[in-house]
């Protein structure tokens, strides 16, 4: 009886991964593959901003918090990555590690202020914040305000590799994509995520069974906080520059449509949807105006009728989680 | 179909051969600019159509050139800019890229134009470090920058009875900048500063502020900001008084469309420099002319009057250079004296600063307004070997 | 001549006026978003576009129509009022039952159109609009010189305000109101037409965004951009003012108008970022807000 009940399980729960593995093939193939046919460049930036989308889906997908101020882990990443690559002469990795620690550091502290209030007030307390933010580097000198940290030398990783050269770059970019995306998964497949799972569904019963609820809050932020500030700081050395628009509400808002789009609470939709999000950008840029408005009206679109997402659609169809 | 291929090969081969070093026997140019936001009145969808213009006034179609132009928005946003630069040049086959105003986007294109060795023709930025320590030898400076805006504006100020000044700045590096570099003007031509006071970016109440410059009683207010902070501190100046208090207002960075935006009954009396108007003389007013209709009716500012000086001479360089090179040809540009409808005559410095002259102008009363877009009397003419930042005192590396 | 705090005493009285002149505009704008919120559980993300809206429609009026700004002020809220209403009626109402968060991100994403469609169809230097005649000039005070139609704007802004909460907490229709957000199947078993009242009420709040538009268009640039940073300040004001109090938003927006006011004399760089730090240390001591009532 048990052998057949736990051949049962083993089936079923490899049914369920199935289709997963399926899709971190697939993931993975296009990132491997995909500079043979598309600009190495904008996959780069794919990837950064996928990460980041994967990070801010940590925090609304699965514990439910909506933050409108996730613009500033990005921005603050980049801002210190390239200072110190740029000024200090950091190597690229310890930039990075610089640029995340960063990150991390501002997580706890707008996280201490934000998580005293749920849903709506949270989203704005964090919007506010983020703007705050903004105003401070649009005014300290480090950051070169408008102009911004221009000319990042990308460096050699590790005192070894040079990073000038695409392919290396490109390599480095997808290996700490990767480590970020699985990362993120196994969170979420812990017994840590379990509970932030269950916060999302009732935080009442959760506090009810001993859970500190607060506490894995926090924990969850900080950690979307600092893989945010790991996109960002990449983000940095691949452009080898430092923004401004990093910082702006406008990037909170961007990183919330392309997770929308592609699937709050999937684990493979925020990287569709910064995959097609940025695609679009890219495509319209070149035609001119329409940018805001387009992506305002699949903002509304997906809000009203595409609630799942691309993945979570995906998703529904074969009757697995994606 | 190999065979008629080969022939056709050969054929554009034979043609081609005064062509021979044109990048895919295409000249590409790139108009990158804001098309969407704050400066889209100043350069955007305008920047094309002047590019146009110049590449038919040329008459690229008749001397067998073939010359296409593209372009994009960059929504001010120095990774955009620089992400579309990188793919224009990379797998585009753009050779040279034009306009880009907001100084942090022209910076970024600037560092990428110098790796891929191309060409960038600026004329919506306004920084001068592109001539001085961010000097290259792929990049010119046209129409602008800060230290022409400062000195303009301020040096001709003072000497006509201006000499006490009261900043309103902009919070950020621009407007520092530019209150810095006015501030030394009028002080080296015997004026005096009275204060100052910095607002934040894109503020929308300067009330507060434009009290503080009301009790100072200094003679002239200058406005180190730009667009929106601009426009929203006249029209609030208007409505306290100030100007007929008997104070006048300098607008250290203000263009045609601004005034335009805010109308003759609150701008009258601001003092500007700029390097360009559409009414100065014929060729202005032909130019304009045609310009216009394509343009939604709106005049061409100083921005877009320098990409068609520029565009205009890129192409005779590319044409006696006869390549698309970037580093030669700017080389040429830098060769060859300008010369252009536009302008007037003037030329290129080693530091790839463009020269020539700078006006100051005051805007003109309702009431002596003839009608849309009449809107500057001219004060002084400041010549092109004033008006612009000694070469020397740059530092930029080209500069032996 | 006196001096407070180092400057004197005529600047200190200008400068605070002033800053009851900004709160005006805060107070219009929070009051509005209270409406919204307190009554009906939405973020309005899109205030900001409809404060525009508000300012456009009043150039439209006077420059394409010839009415002018007493007009418009009559008008305007009820156009934008009225585009509101449809807003509700097609999109928000399929939202209310789910998460409340949707109705921020549709709303959101409408503030993107809006101010997208604006932009293209008329750039982004701005409009001009005249001041009405009757309140050109201004008073000379001795301390400073007061236009007349900051003054307009304070007295107006009160007037507003105050007889908004009285309809809200006073009166009949307003108690139905109240009633019809905590309890609508109770309210609608009373013959109350819940969804009509929720949809009058989302125009009502959005009308008001739209006359301080109006009331913004003579003093401020008129650009499809006006509203965009100015949402993020009115959110703070709301939640430090604690949401779904209307009498906490009015005196949170006009308080909030004077320190900021202040600030720009005693240390101008931080007088956009005052607001926020404010809302930092309200949270820090007060979650609900200064007013508000966990929700």
């Amino acid at each position: 009886m048990a052998a057949v009940g736990s051949e049962v399980m083993r089936a079923s729960r490899k049914a369920g991964i199935g289709p997963q593995r399926i899709s971190f093939v697939v993931m993975l193939a296009f990132f491997v593959l995909g500079p043979l046919a598309m600009y190495p460049v904008f996959l780069m930036k794919v990837m950064c901003f996928a990460l980041f989308a994967c990070a801010f889906n940590l925090l609304i997908g699965f514990v439910g918090l909506l933050s409108f101020g996730h613009a500033m882990f990005l921005g603050t990443a980049g801002y210190v990555c390239a200072y110190v690559a740029k000024s200090w002469g950091f190597t690229p990795e310890l930039a990075i590690l610089a640029g995340t620690a960063a990150a991390c550091v501002l997580g706890i502290v707008t996280g201490l202020l934000a998580i005293r209030r749920q849903g709506i007030y949270f989203a704005m307390i964090t919007l506010a914040l983020a703007q705050m933010i903004y105003f401070f580097y649009l005014q300290a000198p480090f950051t070169g305000g408008e102009d911004g940290i221009q000319a990042v030398p990308r460096g050699n990783l590790f005192g070894l590799v040079d990073l000038s050269n695409v392919w290396a770059m490109y390599a480095t970019v997808l290996v700490i994509f990767l480590g970020g995306f699985l990362l993120i998964y196994r969170t979420i497949h812990s017994p840590f995520g379990q509970v932030l799972k269950a916060i999302r569904e009732n935080e009442a019963r959760a506090t009810s069974l001993g859970y500190d609820t607060d506490r894995y809050k926090l924990a969850a932020y900080v950690i979307s906080a600092t893989l945010c500030g790991l996109a960002g700081a990449t983000n940095a050395l691949v452009f080898q520059l430092a923004a401004l628009n990093n910082v702006h509400w406008g990037m909170s808002g961007e990183v919330v449509l392309m997770t929308l789009v592609g699937g709050l609470g999937t684990i493979f939709g925020p990287v569709v949807g910064a995959l097609v999000v940025l695609a679009m950008e890219n495509y319209l840029a070149t035609l001119g105006f329409w940018v805001t408005i387009v992506q305002g009206a699949i903002f509304v679109i997906c809000v009203l009728a595409f609630r799942r997402g691309i993945i979570g659609e995906l998703a529904r169809l074969i009757r697995k989680p994606l | 179909m190999l065979r008629k291929l080969g022939i056709a090969v050969a054929a554009a081969m034979a043609v081609g051969t005064a062509q021979a070093q044109i990048s895919g026997g295409v000249v590409k140019i790139g108009v990158l600019s804001d098309m969407s936001s704050l400066y889209a009145d100043i350069g955007g969808p305008g920047s094309v159509v002047a590019a146009r213009m110049a590449v038919e006034d040329f008459g690229a179609a008749k001397k067998g050139m073939k010359v296409e132009i593209v372009s994009a928005d960059h929504q001010n946003k120095p990774e955009v800019g620089s992400s579309i630069a990188r793919q224009w040049y990379d797998t585009d086959g753009v050779d040279v890229i034009v306009d880009v105003p907001t100084s942090s986007v022209a910076l970024a294109v600037n560092q990428v134009t110098r790796e891929k060795a191309k060409a960038f023709l600026v004329s919506g930025a306004a920084t001068s470090d592109l001539t001085g320590k961010a000097c290259s030898p792929n990049t010119i400076h046209w129409t602008y920058d800060t230290w022409m805006l400062a000195h303009g504006t301020g040096g001709a100020i003072v000497k006509t009875g201006g000499d006490t000044w009261f900043f309103l700045t902009a919070d950020y590096a621009f407007g520092h900048a530019l209150e810095r570099d006015t501030a030394e003007v009028v002080k080296a031509n015997g004026g005096k500063v009275l204060g100052a006071v910095r607002h934040p970016l894109n503020t929308q109440d300067f009330s507060s502020f434009l009290l503080q410059a009301q009790s100072s009683k200094a003679k002239i207010i200058g406005l180190a900001n730009a667009g929106g902070d601009t426009i929203n501190s006249i029209k609030q100046a208007a409505e306290f008084g100030i100007v007929r208090g008997g104070q006048n207002l300098a607008g250290l960075l203000v263009f045609i469309s601004d005034v335009n935006a805010l109308g003759l009954d609150k701008a009258e009396g601001l003092i500007l420099t700029e390097t360009f108007y559409w009414d100065q003389n014929d060729q202005t007013r032909a130019f304009a002319k045609r310009f216009a209709p394509q343009n939604k009716n709106h005049m061409p500012t100083m921005v877009q009057a320098g990409v068609y000086s520029a565009v205009l001479h890129y192409l005779k360089a590319v044409e006696a250079a006869k390549t698309d090179d970037g580093t030669k040809v700017v080389a040429k540009m830098k060769e060859l004296p300008t010369d252009d409808p536009l302008f007037g005559k003037g030329r290129i410095r080693q530091d790839g600063r463009k020269l020539h002259n700078a006006y100051l102008f005051e805007v003109k009363k309702p009431s002596e307004s003839k009608g849309a877009w009449d809107y500057y009397k001219l004060r002084s003419t400041i010549p092109a070997d004033q008006a612009f930042r000694p070469e020397k005192e740059g530092g930029c590396p080209l500069v032996k | 001549m006196t001096e407070i705090f180092g400057i004197p005493v005529q600047a200190f009285m200008g400068q605070l006026l002033i800053g009851l002149i900004n709160g005006s505009f805060y107070a219009l704008l929070s009051l509005g978003l209270a409406v919204i919120f307190g009554l009906l559980n939405i973020i309005n993300f899109t205030h900001g576009a409809q404060y525009m809206m508000g300012a456009f429609v009043a150039w439209y009026l006077l420059n394409k129509l010839g009415l002018g700004y007493w007009w418009a002020l009559v008008i305007t809220p009820v156009t934008v009022g009225i585009f509101g209403a449809i807003i509700e009626r097609t999109m928000l109402k399929q939202l209310y039952k789910l998460d409340h968060l949707y109705g921020l991100l549709l709303t959101f994403g409408l503030a993107l159109i809006i101010q997208g469609l604006f932009r293209n169809e008329y750039g982004s230097s701005g409009l001009p609009y005249s001041m009405p005649e009757q309140l050109t000039g201004g008073q000379n005070l001795g301390f400073m010189f007061l236009p007349n139609y900051r003054a307009w704007v304070i007295v107006f802004s009160l007037v507003v305000c105050l007889s908004t909460w009285f309809v809200i907490e006073k009166t009949k229709l307003g108690s139905y109101l109240r009633a019809a957000t905590e309890n609508p199947e109770l309210v609608r078993a009373f013959g109350i037409n819940v969804p009509r009242m929720i949809t009058l009420t989302y125009g009502f709040g959005v009308g008001l965004a739209a006359l301080a538009g109006v009331m913004a268009a003579p003093i401020y640039s008129v650009n499809p951009l006006m509203g965009a940073d100015l949402i993020i300040v009115v959110f703070a004001v709301v939640v430090i003012g604690g949401m779904g109090s209307i009498m906490g938003s009015i005196v949170t927006g006009f308080g909030l108008g004077v320190i900021e006011g202040l600030t720009k004399v005693f240390y101008p760089e931080a007088s956009n970022t005052v607001i926020f730090i404010i809302m930092a240390v309200v949270l820090l001591f007060r979650p609900a807000g200064l007013f508000g009532t966990q929700r």
